[in-house]
């Protein structure tokens, strides 16, 4: 299991990709969200059998990943440690489906081992859009863009507000945790009685610099919202993206790319 | 449990977005109205806290394993349900986009399964009616533990009718849900007895907390009456909406039915790209299977097993080949194009 520590500095690493300066970077969020969006709800409406189609859809992560000069193989990485969840699911697929779909010479592939794979791609690419998302956008962005797409603005203050102290309290439980760990010897000390009380003193000092924010927060002016000088223009370029990457997936919907590419270098070929 | 966008099914993943969508609505203008602006910090602060908090583990006595804190419901008893319920929402979506616990469009089922029934069906109907108008601890501990059984076992339960109202997953029914529910009957129990633990706490500690939190009026039948009728409208429009254009793409059961009776071959095969490419081949090596076929549902598995099975040995090992060679060679290029982008990128 990873420290606290460990995936505090994870989260930072992939909070940090956010800032990088590219075209995919400096687009306007709105555009971003969208196309995730329609990548999402794409993927996940193909059959449960399909598997050779959805394959085409890694062309959206790939390319991201190239324009925006994401580090490849940390973004791999992170969406490799999240298949087993998935697995976890899916292998049972091959238990209760035992009609054999696909005959490979004397290999039988049944249908389940099929949903089986097909569940670990569509979470593989779900997951990906995910994280390549955050990426390229920066969690106050895709806020705000998401704000400007229609959510109520308390919830935006409050995703603001959880985002600018997660990296405080987390730490700071990580020092209560690592301070506990040091303390016990073997499993003694880490039961249920000191979890309990540790957990309550967190929570009471959480309590209090609440009350310290809003006291400051009120000397400042607060209003309820938080206001920032970020612009937003959803100009040509946005719409070019969002007309472009939609139509794409679309096609690639409707079409089997892979198949079409294999029948014909196998037609080829013979 | 996180629902997963990959055990996903369209329909359900959007009208359970718009259930959420309309509680987070309903729930930020009540906040909102309340026009205490004490609250905002406060929600996000125990948001952060909540977050922290299950990353803190602790052993549970007599079995080895560890387990951490889900939070839920103490956001409840803690806030009130409609600020505990935008600040569960607002930790998932962090959850969702920092460790893609889930994904993006099963955020709207794990929103609904983690978020609505602690705030909105446990803590108003659970554990304010077991509380009482008198709270004392014995009933404080009682209404916690048995609060937090009962919206660990909804919770769950409603991971399990996703699931199976998606139909990617070839678990059946009851396999599922006897999976998942003794597990979250353990899992609800320790939540019970560490947010017990951490509630008594507070009481002890700054009783003012619980006072204050305990005297929130409790919520009369109206506005959850309202979050009823309001969701289950939003379920009902778009599961109509969204039902309605999943039906003019023919699903799998249909196709599976031309392709047997040999009715209809693919749509649009002869226009477009397909066709475009079909005609430059000389021979007919096209090969015009898709490469893992439909099953055939039982219904008509019976009807018509012979031509089934003939056109299985005719072109399955080609479709097979080609579908595989096919994968390879796009996957080959997908990652290849996102190469040569990058190595752009860094010549530029």
């Amino acid at each position: 299991m990873l420290s606290i520590d460990g995936v505090l500095l994870d989260f930072k690493r992939l909070d940090s990709l956010a800032t990088g300066d590219s075209a995919i970077h400096r687009l306007d969020p709105r555009a971003k969200v969208l196309v995730t969006f329609v990548f999402i709800v794409t993927v996940v409406s193909f059959g449960k059998y399909e598997l050779t189609a959805m394959v085409p859809f890694f062309i959206f992560p790939a390319v991201i990943i190239g324009l925006g000069n994401l580090p490849a193989g940390y973004i791999a990485r992170k969406i490799a440690l999240l298949c087993p969840f998935a697995l976890v699911v899916a292998i049972f697929n091959p238990v209760f489906d035992r009609e054999v779909l696909v005959q490979l010479g004397p290999l039988g592939i049944t249908g389940g081992w099929i949903s089986c794979a097909s569940i670990v791609v569509r979470a593989a690419l779900t997951v990906g859009a995910a994280i390549i998302l955050l990426a390229v956008t920066g969690f106050p962005a895709i806020c705000r863009a998401l704000e400007r797409l229609g959510m109520p603005a308390a919830f935006a203050v409050q995703l603001l507000f959880l985002y600018r102290y997660i990296f405080v309290l987390t730490e700071e439980g990580g020092r209560a945790s690592r301070a506990r760990a040091l303390r016990s010897f073997g499993n003694k000390g880490l039961g249920m009685k000191t979890y309990g009380s540790l957990l309550g003193h967190l929570l009471l000092r959480t309590w209090l610099r609440a009350e310290r924010i809003h006291m400051a927060m009120l000397a400042r002016g607060f209003t309820g919202e938080f206001h920032t000088r970020h612009e937003f223009r959803f100009g040509r370029r946005e719409l070019l993206f969002l007309l472009c990457w939609s139509t794409l997936f679309i096609t690639l919907r409707l079409q089997n790319a892979s198949q079409l590419l294999g029948s014909l270098v196998t037609g080829i070929s013979r | 449990m996180h629902m997963a966008d990959a055990l996903l099914s369209p329909a359900v993943g959007v009208t359970m977005w718009a259930a959420s969508a309309g509680a987070i609505a309903y729930c930020s203008a009540k906040v909102r109205s309340e026009l205490d602006d004490r609250k905002a910090p406060l929600m996000g602060v125990l948001g952060a806290f909540l977050f922290a908090a299950q990353m803190i583990n602790f052993t549970i006595p007599a079995t080895g394993s560890s387990g951490h804190l889900g939070g839920g419901l103490l956001l409840a008893i803690l806030l009130g349900p409609c600020a505990a319920f935008l600040t569960i929402a607002s930790v998932l979506v962090v959850q969702a986009l920092f460790f893609a616990d889930g994904g993006l469009l099963a955020l709207g089922c794990n929103i609904f399964n983690m978020g609505f029934f602690p705030a909105f069906i446990t803590y108003p109907f659970v554990y304010k009616k077991i509380l009482g108008s008198n709270p004392n601890q014995k009933r404080l501990t009682m209404a916690t533990l048995i609060a937090a059984v009962v919206g660990l076992q909804l919770g769950p339960f409603s991971v399990v009718l996703e699931t199976l109202f998606s139909g990617i997953s070839a678990l059946p029914f009851t396999t599922f849900a006897l999976l998942m529910q003794p597990i979250h009957l353990a899992i609800g129990i320790v939540e019970g007895f560490v947010t017990v633990a951490v509630v008594s706490f507070v009481y002890k500690a700054r009783p003012e907390i619980m006072h204050g939190a305990m005297e929130v009026r409790p919520i009369g039948n109206h506005p959850v009456r309202n979050v009823l009728l309001a969701f289950l409208a939003a379920a009902i429009l778009t599961g109509g909406g969204v039902s309605w254009f999943a039906s003019k793409d023919p699903d799998g059961l249909e196709w599976a039915i031309a392709r047997v009776t040999g009715k209809e071959e693919l749509q649009g095969p002869e226009h477009g790209l397909y066709g475009a490419l079909a005609a430059i081949q000389e021979k007919s090596a096209f090969l015009p299977d898709y490469s893992f076929k439909k099953p055939v549902e039982p219904k008509n598995k019976g009807e018509n097993p012979a031509i089934e099975k003939k056109k299985e040995a005719e072109g399955n090992l080609g479709t097979s080949i080609a579908g595989i060679v096919g994968t390879l060679m796009t996957l080959a290029l997908a990652f290849f194009s996102g190469f040569l982008l990058k190595k752009r990128n860094k010549a530029a």
